[in-house]
């Protein structure tokens, strides 16, 4: 892959934005990989956790932003849980779906379910899911 | 004893099994359960953005119902409203700030909360206020020979300030599987999440958790598997009908909530267990067993 790094984007909003709303200071991350060496999900991500800090680092926004990564991921906290600089990944990724959800644009499509979708699957799947990926 | 019991959504309809058998159990062993008043979703997610209070409000309306009620404390049986609540309780108590804009916004109710409802787990309460070894005085029915893996998922751990035991290797459900004299088989993926509410549009990644998941168990010579979570149950219950027809060689396991096995241990009669609610039949086996 090929990564363009420069300052315009290190300083860009978005770093500041993605450590508003997560409470997490991303430059504590000293790559060590722990959180994706434990994570669940990392078959079905494009961008593994660990990556996902370093972009968020240096404020890719775009790659972070588009990525499947953030859809995948299900807060299960293993990675905040063994992290050993303390960080809550999992509030970064959340404050990545937060950033696009804010602007409505939704990941579940509550509309593509069918009926007996939305009868068999309880309600506690529904409203997580909806909570999770709808604005 | 007499407790305040907040029950949320889904233990109504779909996990009629888990409130049943947990009503049961616990008038078994004379605990009288009242049904918190007026109670709403718990709002099922707590929120990990710093500045989302209004998703707050849910689960701390109901904390206000347990003060109307007159109660200190209020227990929950599903993982993920204990989960709720009590991370959105200790939030709302180091941040006193946010807890007066709570308030605030719900200033038609005659309780102004402060952060002083207590929220324990049906486990922590059998553990901590029963202890296990006077419940263990209460089985008429031992599990004998009964083979459980007890499955943890995530919300009863994570994160370490709201878990009730080790984040990495919780015991609680094992020991409790002990005690009602099941032998409890340990496993690897105890705690590892079964993909949670993407069973709603990416089913196929619960496929591939819930292959790896009772796959293991299986491997330990498990014939059972308890949850303590409705959405673990609908996944690595309800969800073995896809995990089979990706993986064709994927052998059904039954999985019951865990009080689903204490209500038989205390003598509750089946028609409390709900087994019709059950996808993969947890029947075959109790009948082996000796134990319905
Ligand atoms: S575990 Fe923590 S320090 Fe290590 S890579 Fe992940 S975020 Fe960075
Ligand atoms: S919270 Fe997300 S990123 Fe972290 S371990 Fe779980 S699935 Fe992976
Ligand atoms: S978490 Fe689930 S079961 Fe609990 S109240 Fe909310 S939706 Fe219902
Ligand atoms: S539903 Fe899955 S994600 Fe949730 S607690 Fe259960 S294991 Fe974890």
């Amino acid at each position: 892959m090929r990564i363009n790094l420069s300052r315009k984007k290190i300083r860009d909003s978005f770093v500041d934005k993605v450590q508003e709303l997560s409470g997490q200071n991303l430059l504590a991350c000293y790559q060590c990989g722990k959180c994706s060496a434990g994570c669940p999900a990392v078959m079905d991500m494009d961008i593994l956790p660990n990556q996902i800090i370093r972009f968020a680092q240096l404020g890719f926004k775009d790659e972070l932003l588009a990525s499947k990564a953030i859809w995948i991921c299900a807060s299960c906290l293993t990675c905040n849980a063994r992290c050993p600089k303390g960080i809550n990944i999992a509030e970064v990724i959340e404050a990545l779906r937060q950033i696009l959800l804010r602007n409505r644009e939704d990941h579940l499509k509550v509309e593509n379910l069918s009926d007996k979708e939305k009868e068999d699957i309880p309600p506690i799947a529904l409203i997580c899911s909806m909570r999770k990926f709808t604005s | 004893m007499k407790i305040s019991y907040y029950p949320g959504c889904t233990l109504k309809n779909h996990a009629k099994n888990f409130e049943d058998s947990t009503i049961c159990s616990l008038n078994a062993i004379g605990v009288e359960v009242e049904e918190l008043n007026r109670w709403n979703c718990c709002g099922t997610v707590f929120s990990l953005t710093t500045d989302d209070l209004i998703h707050h409000v849910a689960p701390i309306r109901n904390l206000i119902r347990v003060k109307e009620a007159n109660y200190e404390k209020v227990m929950t049986v599903c993982a993920m409203c204990y989960n709720t609540l009590k991370r959105a309780n200790e939030r709302v108590k180091s941040d006193p700030e946010s807890l007066d804009i709570l308030n605030d916004f719900m200033d038609r109710e005659e309780v102004q909360y402060d952060g002083d409802v207590q929220i324990f787990h049906l486990l922590e309460f059998l553990r901590d206020e029963i202890g296990f070894a006077n419940l263990a005085q209460k089985v008429v029915k031992p599990l004998k020979k009964l083979k459980i893996a007890s499955y943890y998922g995530c919300l009863l751990v994570r994160p370490k300030e709201i878990g009730f035991d080790d984040m990495e290797n919780p015991t609680i459900l094992d020991d409790l599987m002990s005690v009602l004299g099941a032998d409890s088989v340990d496993f690897p993926f105890k705690t590892e999440c079964c993909g949670a509410y993407q069973t709603v549009d990416k089913p196929d990644i619960i496929a591939d958790r819930t292959n790896q998941i009772l796959t293991s168990t299986m491997d330990q010579g498990a014939e059972m598997v308890v949850v303590s979570c409705p959405l673990c149950a609908f996944n690595l219950d309800q969800r073995q009908k896809q995990t089979v027809e990706k993986y064709p060689e994927f052998k059904h396991m039954p999985v019951m909530y865990f009080t689903q096995a204490l209500a038989i241990a205390l003598g509750c009669p089946e028609e409390t267990l709900r087994f019709d609610l059950n996808f993969i039949d947890p029947k075959p086996i109790l009948k082996e067993k000796g134990l319905i």
